[in-house]
């Protein structure tokens, strides 16, 4: 066992990599969730939006575009959920789960000429002299701009949610959607927008493991983040920060517990590897001791007859 | 949530699995008994892997070309180990399978206990042990391409930390260790191997995140005995670090970082099976083949491995195919230092089928 190969700067770098893809895509359904509708989808959205940012960034060459047919092409994908759950009143769990299993086999579909490519890369932003403080400067100054895009998004997602006027409405259609209709807001409209909101968010963190984290395209790639992510909404009782805690715990952890194992810490491995679920999990539950509850109008189906 | 949306939820998630199986069987017809020959593929990854599951389709696309309208294939993608698969083998012998292919260790009780079920039809368990009247079982030698990447690692490594993504702690990928390390380090007895278990065969996310760990902790190679090519990107993205193709060739990394592979060759074997099948004649069997009969091939060495020792590791080669060298060798001893293999002596099979533990000079424990 040899602690001191564990380089601390590197590991904290890494983690706020391996974190990134789910902390958005966890913010784009918390979003969508507060607004009282649960899109299983997220899986879906990602591994599409992996596949559409991979292949415009390369035949753009232009990692940027990339992310943006990303969010676009998440988007789309969430606009067949809008057109089962909120035209069609169809149940939100099952269009939920059809989304994912579609999005998987279309995204395999369309980057069956993607494989083995190499994306263009990103670059890391350098700021001169703060991104060469030690320490501290690669740990926060040196990543790719989407690193830093998932953590703004998740400022202001708390921000709008907690002080403006939209996010009270988006919250009241959540809460009681009835009652929100009653007040004249469009709730079909605003859940809408959420809905795209979410799909747009999960094809960035879909396409940040496409383009950055690993970058390479293979089919399925994304095996389970969506998941995770819905796990961590839930987990995190609807709220940005916790959601940033909970994907930085979840993604530090794994990094964390692959590192011990190189470094031959004996801790048996299948406890390590473990963790990264039973802690998150852990600390989240604690946190939510406060009784923060669902959005009382969580995968409800609205109809403005009622 | 009520006891009606459980239900409901319950009912979704059941037809949304069935109906997922069966387009993964869509595009087939149905078959009718009119004398073609039904083959199954139950894969653990995506056929797009690039890697293992990737290989596998290519052999049942070989079946199919050979044998053309008397055959008919099915393929189940993406079946997670465990009881699920028992799900998706009942079906495919519901349908009229007449011989089945599981391609992934944790299917091994999952195929023993629906071929208990269906009698007539034939199951095939890859990297497995246990056999029935009518399951056989069959691998490659891997660990003999093993001994190719380790020579070539052991060579190439300037840090001398060779960083190992291993999957599962089964016997097969201990071997692959085991073998890799003892050529490695017969080159370079500087040589230290680091080991990280990723615990999935395929998880692209997780696998590059396991060799970008191994880099930052001083490895310069990277072996990998998981499904996909993530690892390679992650390689290829730090710059100045060899990879080996897994499973395929994925020579779409060559000539650097990916400097070798290996290669499971699948077809002439599903081929053989089949045609047995077809004739009546197939037996329960337990194969075990390697480098000398085909199912273990070693991709094209790169010119980034410096000509001597690629000369070397193509002689090394040579020799297992000729049968005039085993890697496992002795004198060998376990980790605990005791002796296990004296001067001269070869492994026998059994022990290999069934190793759990290191060799000398490895370090860490095996996950039990």
């Amino acid at each position: 066992m040899d602690l001191g190969e564990i380089n601390p700067v590197l590991l904290v770098a890494s983690l706020m990599v391996a974190a990134t893809p789910l902390l958005l895509a966890a913010i784009g359904e918390l979003v969508v969730e507060k607004a009282g509708v649960l899109n299983l989808g997220v899986e879906g959205m990602m591994i599409v939006g992996a596949i559409s940012g991979f292949a415009i960034s390369v035949e753009t060459g232009s990692p940027w575009l990339g992310f943006i047919a990303a969010a676009i092409g998440g988007a789309v994908l969430s606009l067949l959920f809008v057109l089962l759950t909120q035209f069609a009143l169809a149940n939100q769990v099952a269009s939920g789960l059809a989304l994912t299993l579609f999005g998987l086999g279309f995204s395999a579909l369309l980057g069956q000429s993607y494989v083995g490519i190499k994306p263009p890369s990103m670059g890391e932003i350098h700021i001169p002299v703060i991104s060469d403080i030690p320490v501290i400067g690669p740990i926060l100054f040196q990543h790719d701009p989407i690193l830093y895009v998932g953590i703004a998004l998740t400022a202001a997602v708390w921000a709008v949610l907690k002080y403006t006027r939209i996010g009270l409405i988006l919250r009241a259609v959540g809460e009681n959607h009835d009652a929100a209709h009653a007040l004249g807001y469009k709730v079909i409209k605003i859940r809408i927008m959420a809905i795209l909101f979410g799909g747009a968010c999960a094809g960035m963190g879909g396409a940040y493991i496409s383009l950055i984290r690993v970058p390479q395209w293979t089919e399925g790639m994304t095996a389970g983040v969506g998941w995770i992510a819905l796990a961590l909404v839930v987990f995190a009782s609807w709220k940005p920060w916790r959601a940033l805690l909970g994907a930085y715990l979840f993604g530090g952890i794994t990094v964390l517990q692959l590192n011990l194992q190189a470094a031959g810490v004996a801790i048996p491995v299948e406890y390590l590897a473990m963790s990264p679920y039973i802690i998150t999990i852990l600390v989240l539950v604690i946190l939510s001791a406060d009784k923060s509850s669902a959005p009382a109008a969580l995968s409800r189906t609205f109809h403005a007859s009622h | 949530m009520n006891a009606k949306t459980l239900i409901g939820i319950a009912a979704v998630i059941i037809l949304g699995v069935v109906g997922y199986v069966w387009f993964g069987q869509s595009g087939q017809q149905q078959a009718l008994d009119d004398g073609t020959t039904k083959v199954g593929f139950v894969y653990v990854g995506p056929v797009g892997d690039g890697g293992w599951t990737y290989e596998h389709d290519k052999g049942r696309q070989a079946v199919e070309k050979e044998f053309g309208d008397k055959v008919e294939t099915v393929f189940v993608e993406s079946v997670p180990e465990g009881p699920d698969s028992e799900r998706v083998m009942t079906q495919m012998a519901l349908e009229g399978a007449d011989l089945i292919f599981t391609t992934s260790f944790g299917y091994m009780d999952p195929t023993i206990n629906v071929a208990k079920e269906f009698p007539n039809v034939k199951f095939e368990h890859a990297t497995g042990y246990k056999t029935a009247d009518n399951v056989s079982v069959y691998s490659a030698r891997f660990y003999e391409g093993r001994a190719v990447q380790g020579h070539i690692a052991g060579n190439m490594t300037k840090s001398n930390i060779i960083g190992y993504i291993g999957s599962y702690p089964i016997p097969e990928v201990i071997r692959g260790i085991n073998s890799a390390y003892i050529h490695a380090k017969k080159v370079n007895p500087d040589v230290e191997f680091k080991i990280v278990w990723a615990y999935t065969w395929f998880d692209p996310a997780k696998e590059a995140d396991a060799a970008t760990v191994l880099i930052e902790q001083g490895a310069d190679v990277i072996l990998q005995h998981t499904d996909s090519t993530a690892p390679q990107a992650a390689a290829q993205e730090a710059g100045n670090v060899v990879t080996f193709g897994q499973a395929s060739d994925m020579s779409e990394y060559a000539p650097f970082p990916r400097v070798s592979s290996i290669i499971d060759d699948w077809a002439p074997y599903y081929i053989a099976r089949t045609q047995a099948v077809m004739d009546g004649t197939w037996e329960s069997a337990n194969t075990w083949d390697g480098i000398r009969e085909g199912m273990v091939a070693i991709g094209e060495i790169s010119d980034a491995v410096p000509a001597d020792v690629k000369e070397e590791a193509l002689a090394l080669k040579a020799a297992m195919a000729a049968g005039e060298y085993h890697p496992f060798t002795g004198p060998l001893k376990k980790q605990d230092g005791s002796d296990w293999l004296g001067d001269g002596d070869v492994a026998d099979d059994g022990t290999l089928a069934g190793m759990n533990f290191y060799v000398e000079g490895l370090e860490g424990e095996i996950p039990q």
